[in-house]
């Protein structure tokens, strides 16, 4: 009881600032990348501050309702997570989440925020069956979508499921919105729809969506952390060495179509994914 | 409260977001601003982010003069900016309408249209004065009434 509080208390508090945290350095490396000096690294926690503290410019009631449901799937997408509880429960709470987010967007009339919404329903098309088939491959190689029985397992899981996690890899490509798939919105560039699905959210409400978005960066890390569960290091090294790609990609990467994203994740995603899964059939 | 409201204005000075308009400006004073963003002068290390959204901006930026064409976009961006925002108007022409201030369709300054907290003067103001001057305007900023303070 007292330890399933401790985690509860973890998932709530200890997630978002780490993923502000993950925000922070991510925006000092790619400063670095880009031979510049950067923001501090606790910049985020200011911008979400300052923005508590501004006007609450309302379109409509709908999407103040929206970016609540948003931020309190995220976080209890999280908290299961942290309570070892099913990988499918943990998804759908997410997605729930997810769609309420870009309900939000069409619920407001600006064109910016209604192609923004309908661009990051196709990410979400597009990300969702590479999750789902990383979950297939993790009950096939433990029997079960417990994350405790994950937990229990001697072999790193990357070991057995290699293509499924450079495929789940895509899917947190898309999730942190990183190029080449930034097209819904994007953090800091310019971008063709001023910023996407995310225009009319302002003020407090897009604080609550930025710390949403940690919640979501935590809960996707956290996944991919499973694949080397067994270690304390060789989680460090597989959750470090993966963003550390992801901001690499970020940085060298144009911004391309959705498109281009749904031919080449679903191709190039669900074709490793397929062979993986037939591999471990076959084994 | 009061802890929180403190941190508030001091997340104000560390994060305010840029809105760049350009109010029919020659284009001298929008590369200078351009220029501040470069690695040169870098003013993301001090949590500036220049954004397309006047939804999301606490300070706008003005260049150029005013005239009956664009008094309304002016007028407009300044109302879409939810509190506290601060207005700067950069060079010779947002200032006072600069050598056009005579010419028939121009209506003058920034000021003639929204409330302007400070003036960086220049034909165009160097990108250290631009600083300067959103540095100033920040002091305002802080201190300027929101929502929970």
């Amino acid at each position: 009881m007292i330890r399933g509080a401790i985690l509860v208390t973890i998932g709530v508090v200890v997630a978002p600032l780490l993923g502000g945290l993950i925000a922070g350095v991510d925006r000092r490396l790619t400063a670095w990348f880009q031979s510049r000096y950067g923001p501090p690294v606790w910049q985020p926690f200011f911008d979400v501050m300052k923005l508590f503290g501004k006007e609450k410019l309302v379109v409509n009631g709908w999407q103040v309702f929206c970016a609540y449901i948003y931020i309190t799937a995220a976080m209890l997408s999280v908290v299961l997570f942290f309570l070892q509880s099913d990988l499918l429960l943990i998804l759908f709470v997410q997605a729930v989440g997810a769609i309420f987010l870009v309900i939000g967007a069409f619920s407001a009339t600006s064109p910016y925020s209604q192609v923004g919404a309908n661009r990051e329903l196709i990410q979400i098309l597009t990300y969702e069956p590479l999750i789902i088939l990383a979950f297939v491959g993790i009950y096939l190689v433990t029997g079960s979508f417990k994350i405790s029985q994950v937990l229990l397992q001697t072999k790193p899981l990357l070991a057995s499921l290699p293509l499924l996690y450079i495929a789940l890899c895509y899917a947190l490509t898309i999730k942190l919105r990183k190029s080449p798939f930034d097209f819904s919105t994007s953090h800091h560039a310019h971008q063709e729809l001023v910023k996407g699905f995310l225009t009319e959210y302002s003020g407090p409400y897009l604080a609550l969506v930025e710390i949403g978005h940690w919640y979501e960066v935590v809960l996707i890390l956290g996944l991919c952390s499973l694949f080397w569960a067994t270690s304390w290091i060789g989680i460090i090294v597989l959750v470090g060495l993966t963003y550390l790609c992801e901001i690499l990609i970020d940085n060298t990467m144009a911004r391309m179509t959705w498109r281009w994203m749904l031919g080449y994740v679903w191709t190039i995603g669900l074709a490793m994914s397929f062979v993986n899964l037939i591999w471990l059939h076959g084994r | 409260m009061d802890t929180i409201k403190t941190f508030i204005r001091k997340s104000r000075i560390k994060s305010p977001w840029l809105l760049h308009f350009d109010c029919g400006s020659c284009n001298g004073c929008d590369i200078e601003v351009l220029a501040c963003l470069t690695p040169v002068y870098d003013i993301e290390r001090f949590g500036i982010i220049n954004v397309g959204n006047p939804k999301h901006a606490d300070l706008l930026l003005v260049t150029g003069t005013v005239n009956h064409r664009n008094k309304k976009v002016l007028g407009n961006l300044a109302e879409q900016m939810p509190e506290p925002k601060i207005v700067v108007a950069l060079g010779s022409c947002g200032l006072s309408g600069g050598v056009f201030r005579e010419a028939y369709n121009v209506i003058g300054g920034v000021d003639k249209i929204i409330p302007v907290d400070v003036y960086v003067p220049g034909c165009p103001p160097k990108p250290e004065a631009i600083i300067d001057g959103v540095v100033t305007g920040l002091a305002k900023f802080a201190q300027k009434k929101g929502d929970t303070s």
